[in-house]
């Protein structure tokens, strides 16, 4: 940079072009986990939708589906009404917990193994190699002159991504239907179902554009969890790093073994650039941690390929904690403290809501009441004086039978109560049928006769009992004087 | 200018980052001039582009007789129109069983009662709830459709024909036309023959401080019990309200009684046959009933 370069920089372009990353193809122990995880979640995606489950004549057959028409949520053997949304916060927060564990223990291991923007950039950038070739081959093609068969891989390498990408929005919607006649329905073009038709067609082209065209750039653009995760992570935190203390000062082999045979210190990296080259985020990990590296590991496996071939002890670049770099560059021994005040909290919070949540779904129960009282008016003055106060009531029946309930109150002693279009049987007694998974909503008034009571509200509780069982769910509610 | 702010002219080459700055300054604290990445540059130019498409395509500007088209033929009336179309396709099982049941068998069916009421509670909010508010609470010379009082009858067929005739409706011929003489402003009693009636209805209806008298027991039967009964318990084929009870359209102070008793005249409701269909006041109908007055 010249003097003149330095007083007045000239004006900059409005935009900064991506630089084009083309990740190497790296084999080794990291990169057969990812195979691994690759090969297990994307099989889970594609093939959930198809796994049946029995419920019974009056729920769908399928293990996971989530029914908006029916306002219903199944998951194998547990069906969620619309009123029991919390299990789905319960769901989010321990997801929440899980990933502050994993990253308390060792970094961003969720983005470079199971987050689906790394999996699908992973599976893409599969077929770009198989079609295109490995970076080099890319890069060189990308360079020069365009012949017709640059031109007819980009084509095929396209058409594959395209295909893959509406595999992933076809799968997407048959966890919101039944799976195989959806794809009956959509492979034979029948109406009504136009909806799936455009949630494919945007699925598929944010997969094409996420995983194909983005790529590290929704990582470093868009993903909140970088910035997230810089303040969740601390000293004894496992991160994808570089060991300096073992690596610097970087030398060619030449001179390191010179120096060794003198004994002077020399350091291991040779500078060869390979952990560059295959960093699918263009990180030079040995800068330190960055908002780049997504901490997949692929770059440990190019360093232990080249430490083999000259000879040295592999993973110079391992899972390890900045503490510990410090700590050998000072001569001391590592320590490794996966037991941490913040890890034992993470565990046992994931514990306790883990356990809350399967308690509560141990006990639940399938027959639900709902009571809201008439807001307006809240109380009913009647001709001979007498007080009355209007509640609609719905009844839940979550099994697969139909079922009937009988409605008692108390709390309001010599209440009248009666529901509307409700016959009390021969004893008096209010029944209500409700069908097989369905709710029945009623209009149930309350009248409390005789002398004028004090102004003001008195608790009073609907019980809802099962006739067969027995089982009963009780409601409170108030009823209001004027 | 701010003195902390240095001029433009400033614009450097920062040695760490190796990136230009825009030459603004402030206590020592330089501002980098980072180029946007061009994919967000694209973005927005994209979203530039497809606002014009979008005028070009939709009605989007004013003009003078009115406004532009658009080009796909899109208008925000035709698309009510067709939601409404499908709400009436979604609607429409229910309202042809609503059509084909008779009153008096809706409300034991319990899947079609709760379709009725739904639909009369969305009919009830459009067109009752400005009068008998939003939970037909009623207010003063508005009834409450909740309790057991009714003026022309609680029964199916009579609020069916009040919601198809109004009251005191003179546009229909069928309306509900009877009315409460002014028996005040039209010289029929005197100011102490009307405070004596009062007196005797408030003790008629066991109200604090009523006065029973034998004036006022006679001037009762000459003049009220016609339409309001001898006994005073109203009428419902004149709706004429039961004096006896404890609830008071207009209230149960001396005063409003005088009043009315001098003034006459009742409420006015509209004849909705011609503004709503059959199967709305049928649903509105079995709505009202439900409320829990019905008799």
């Amino acid at each position: 940079m010249t003097s003149a370069d330095m007083g007045k920089a000239k004006s900059s372009s409005l935009y900064a072009p991506r630089k084009a990353i083309y990740p190497k193809e790296v084999e080794g122990e990291f990169r057969r986990i990812k195979w691994g995880l690759l090969a297990f979640t994307l099989s889970v995606y594609y093939l959930l939708p198809f796994v049946r489950w029995d419920r019974g004549p009056s729920a769908p057959s399928q293990a996971v589906l989530v029914d908006f028409p029916h306002r219903r949520f199944y998951f194998f053997f547990i069906e969620i009404w619309p009123q029991e949304v919390y299990y789905l916060t319960g769901l989010l927060i321990l997801a929440a917990l899980v990933l502050f564990l994993m990253n308390a223990l060792a970094g961003r291991v969720w983005c470079g193994y199971l987050c689906p923007q790394t999996v699908w950039t992973d599976l893409y950038l599969a077929a770009e190699r198989w079609i295109e070739g490995d970076a080099r081959e890319r890069a060189r093609k990308d360079a020069g002159p365009r012949s017709t068969k640059i031109w007819r891989e980009k084509i095929a390498k396209h058409a594959l991504w395209l295909a893959i990408a509406w595999w992933t929005g076809g799968a997407w919607v048959l966890y919101f239907a039944d799976a195989p006649t959806l794809v009956y329905k959509l492979a034979t073009f029948q109406p009504g179902i136009s909806e799936a038709y455009i949630w494919i067609g945007i699925l598929t082209f944010t997969t094409y554009m996420l995983a194909g065209h983005m790529r590290e750039q929704v990582c470093l653009y868009m993903c909140p969890w970088p910035r997230i995760q810089a303040a969740l992570t601390d000293e004894y935190a496992l991160n994808v790093t570089y060991r300096y203390d073992r690596g610097e000062p970087r030398m060619s082999l030449k001179q390191a073994s010179a120096l060794r045979l003198a004994g002077a210190p020399a350091g291991d990296c040779v500078d060869c650039g390979q952990c560059v080259a295959v960093c699918p985020t263009g990180v030079d990990i040995r800068k330190g941690a960055s908002l780049g590296c997504v901490q997949c590991g692929l770059c440990i496996d190019a360093c232990d390929a080249v430490m083999a071939k000259i000879g040295r002890s592999a993973r110079l670049i391992a899972y390890d904690t900045q503490m510990n770099c410090e700590r050998r560059g000072k001569g001391e021994a590592p320590v490794y403290k996966p037991l941490r005040a913040r890890t034992i909290i993470y565990a046992a919070l994931i514990l306790a809501i883990g356990a809350l949540m399967t308690l509560r779904l141990a006990t639940r129960e399938d027959a639900a009441l709902s009571v809201l009282h008439d807001r307006n008016p809240l109380a009913v003055t009647l001709k001979d004086g007498s007080i009355r106060n209007a509640y609609t009531i719905r009844f839940a029946n979550m099994s697969a039978e139909p079922r009937r309930f009988l409605l008692e109150t108390s709390g309001v002693e010599d209440a009248e109560v009666e529901i509307v279009g409700v016959e009390p049987d021969a004893e008096g007694r209010m029944i209500v049928g409700v069908g097989a998974d369905q709710t029945r909503e009623t209009r149930v008034l309350v009248t409390w006769r005789g002398a004028r009571r004090a102004k003001g509200q008195t608790p009073i509780l609907f019980t809802s009992k099962e006739l067969e069982s027995d089982a009963s769910v009780t409601m409170r509610d108030v009823f209001v004087t004027p | 200018m701010s003195t902390r702010q240095a001029h433009s002219d400033a614009a450097r080459i920062d040695p760490h980052s190796k990136t230009r700055t825009t030459g603004h300054e402030w206590d020592g604290i330089e501002e980098l001039d980072t180029p946007l990445p061009r994919w967000w540059v694209i973005t927005f130019y994209a979203t530039i582009l497809w606002s014009i498409g979008y005028f070009i395509a939709y009605p989007a500007l004013p003009t003078l007789s009115g406004g532009t088209q658009g080009l796909i033929g899109w208008h925000s009336r035709a698309s009510v129109a067709r939601d409404m179309e499908q709400l009436s396709e979604i609607r429409g099982p229910v309202l042809e069983r609503l059509a084909n049941a008779p009153l008096e068998e809706i409300e034991a069916r319990p899947q079609l009662l709760s379709a009725v009421r739904a639909l009369g509670a969305a009919a009830f909010a459009n067109n009752c709830a400005g009068c008998h508010g939003a939970g037909a609470q009623g207010a003063k010379g508005y009834p409450n459709l909740n309790d057991d009082d009714w003026l022309w009858g609680g029964k199916l067929a009579d609020i069916r024909r009040t919601i198809e005739h109004g009251v005191r409706w003179d546009a229909d011929k069928e309306t509900r036309s009877e009315t409460m003489p002014a028996f005040g402003r039209d010289g029929m009693l005197d100011a102490k023959q009307i405070s004596i009636v009062a007196d005797q209805l408030r003790a008629m209806a066991k109200l604090p401080g009523g006065k029973a008298s034998a004036q006022g027991a006679k001037l009762f039967d000459d003049n009220c019990s016609v339409c309001h009964g001898v006994d005073g318990k109203g009428n419902h084929d004149m709706g004429a309200p039961n004096l006896t009870d404890a609830l008071w359209l207009f209230g149960s102070d001396k005063e409003t009684i005088a009043s009315r008793i001098a003034n006459g005249g009742g409420g006015v409701m509209p004849a909705w046959k011609d503004r709503l269909d059959e199967p709305t006041i049928k649903a509105l109908t079995i709505y009202v009933h439900t409320l829990g007055g019905g008799e």
